[in-house]
């Protein structure tokens, strides 16, 4: 279990400022949410957090310890786990062998291939296939449980009911409901407000790089989230 | 019957052109990175054999021992010191670097070992062959060179599709980000891929010297026969680079017999038709 935080977190690309000072925290066995426009700085928060983009010691911290700008590899073994936006599967690998990469450095717990094939039946009977084979449902339950194979104590889902159809992403989501009963801290990135707020305990919205609102969920309307996301 | 000798003779000769290939096609492969220092590290493994055996008096294949993980160690050092520091979006840094590696190696050879030519000799095995009916002779060095080459690709592709090692290789080689994010040290693996492309080098280094000369600067010529044969072969396909150098190798015969003088020119005219045809090759295996 762990909390995750980001203290005055900024990021670059180049020359390019994608973030301006975000303050986030991401509570243990809570489901976050983090919503905001294309190019917000949802999915940079994302990459900061998972060490894929250099930041700072001091702007990640991980149960209080400073853990920004540390190599990717490292943020697996502490339990953060990503299905990255678009997918992002391994087209050379079949889908087993894409669950397998999951486990590379996989912590003690409840998570097998038999587990995900469990809970995504659909997968086990495709299991030889390539993984970019799939239908795009498919390929994103692929995703979800690639990264449930390292055992995560947090999930980090971005963007994933980008391009699917809508009972595609109802399933889903009852599968993200089902990992939050058993525990899992979880953060779904999303550009749809309503789905990812339906779901949240907590809900921050960002706006061109900085937090425009925070909350929790069942304390904001709508209205004030929608406006926190236009800007208006 | 002079013509399925001369053919025979290009498809051996294709097996030493995809030893020479292979190292090329596994790193570009897995990194993306085009070692432009592939030729000269070639003839540097010519050159630790010709040191080993001068110094412990054993056979160049003896000295295979000793060749083999000092150039696996030296690629994983090169890599992750040196060349890991400039892989990224741009493949130019990185290719830089390794014609400066080029350079380097070549003049540090040239210092120390002058521009004499050299050779490493394995004794009457070296000449030895053995007929198919009464016309046609094999030699059988060049027949175990062949044959290596094939046990050379049957071994990578089974430690590419049979390993977890070769399923971190393919998925770093198909998105080192994703890969990343999986927990893989993209940088090690990237090591370890080089380490491997040095053993084939330093295997394709020795058997090389045993079959023709060296000296400091015969490198530029072995890289040019590498890149002909992976491109031919189609880029990052391991099977692609035993194709494309038995082209290339029954090129050169077929121009070597109609007129010695044609020998290297028309493998150079075959490579520019295929990559006028087909740029990609004709196993191509990365898009990108």
């Amino acid at each position: 279990m762990s909390t995750i935080e980001t203290k005055g977190l900024t990021a670059y690309y180049g020359d390019f400022q994608a973030l301006f000072g975000v303050d986030i925290i991401l509570r243990d066995g809570e489901t976050t949410a983090i919503i905001g426009a294309n190019g917000a700085g949802k999915s940079t928060v994302m990459k900061a957090i998972t060490g894929l983009i250099k930041t700072s010691p001091e702007m990640v911290f991980i149960d209080g310890a400073p853990c920004g700008g540390r190599e990717a590899h490292t943020a697996i073994a502490s339990g953060i786990a990503m299905v990255p936006e678009g997918r992002r599967l391994f087209p050379s690998l079949t889908v087993e062998e894409n669950l397998l990469l999951g486990a590379h450095c996989a912590r003690k717990g409840p998570w097998t291939l038999e587990r995900v094939y469990e809970v995504f039946p659909g997968l086990k009977e495709r299991r030889r296939l390539s993984g970019t084979a799939l239908s795009g449902g498919q390929q994103q339950m692929v995703a979800i449980g690639r990264a449930l194979m390292s055992n995560p104590t947090s999930l980090l889902c971005d963007e994933i009911s980008l391009g699917l159809a809508p009972v595609i992403i109802e399933d889903l989501y009852r599968n993200i409901a089902k990992l939050k009963e058993e525990g899992l801290s979880i953060v779904i990135v999303e550009q749809d407000l309503v789905r990812a707020v339906s779901v949240a305990d907590r809900v921050y919205c960002l706006m061109e790089g900085r937090v425009s609102l925070e909350g929790r969920a069942d304390e904001m309307s709508l209205a004030a989230i929608r406006n926190a996301y236009f800007g208006v | 019957m002079e013509w399925i000798s001369t053919l025979l003779q290009g498809l051996l000769l294709g097996g030493v052109y995809s030893l020479f290939a292979i190292g090329l096609s596994l790193v570009f492969g897995v990194m993306r990175l085009v070692n432009i220092a592939h030729g000269d590290l070639i003839v540097l493994a010519s050159f630790t054999s010709y040191v080993v055996v001068q110094a412990l008096g054993v056979g160049p294949l003896m000295s295979l021992v000793i060749v083999l993980p000092t150039f696996f160690l030296f690629g994983y050092l090169v890599q992750l010191l040196v060349l890991n520091r400039t892989l990224g979006d741009d493949m130019l840094p990185p290719m830089i670097v390794t014609f400066g590696l080029s350079i380097v190696i070549q003049n540090a050879l040239f210092d120390v070992f002058t521009a004499d030519n050299r050779k490493l000799n394995l004794g009457p095995i070296e000449t030895a062959s053995f007929r198919l009916g009464n016309d046609i002779a094999i030699g059988i060095y060049p027949l175990a060179v062949f044959a290596i080459a094939i046990a050379t690709i049957v071994a990578l592709q089974a430690l590419f599709y049979n390993t977890k090692l070769g399923r971190e290789f393919r998925a770093t080689s198909d998105d080192a980000e994703a890969a990343r994010m999986m927990g893989i040290n993209t940088k090690r693996v990237f090591a370890v891929a080089t380490g491997i492309g040095m053993v084939v080098i330093a295997i394709a280094g020795v058997l090389m010297g045993v079959r023709t000369t060296f000296d400091p600067f015969s490198g530029p010529v072995r890289l040019l026969f590498a890149f002909e044969a992976v491109i031919i072969g189609g880029l990052g396909s391991i099977w692609g680079t035993l194709f494309g150098g038995i082209v290339l190798g029954l090129a050169q015969a077929i121009g070597g017999q109609i007129d010695p003088q044609f020998q290297i020119m028309t493998g150079h005219i075959v490579f520019l038709v295929v990559l006028l045809l087909r740029p990609t090759g004709f196993f191509p295996k990365v898009q990108h």
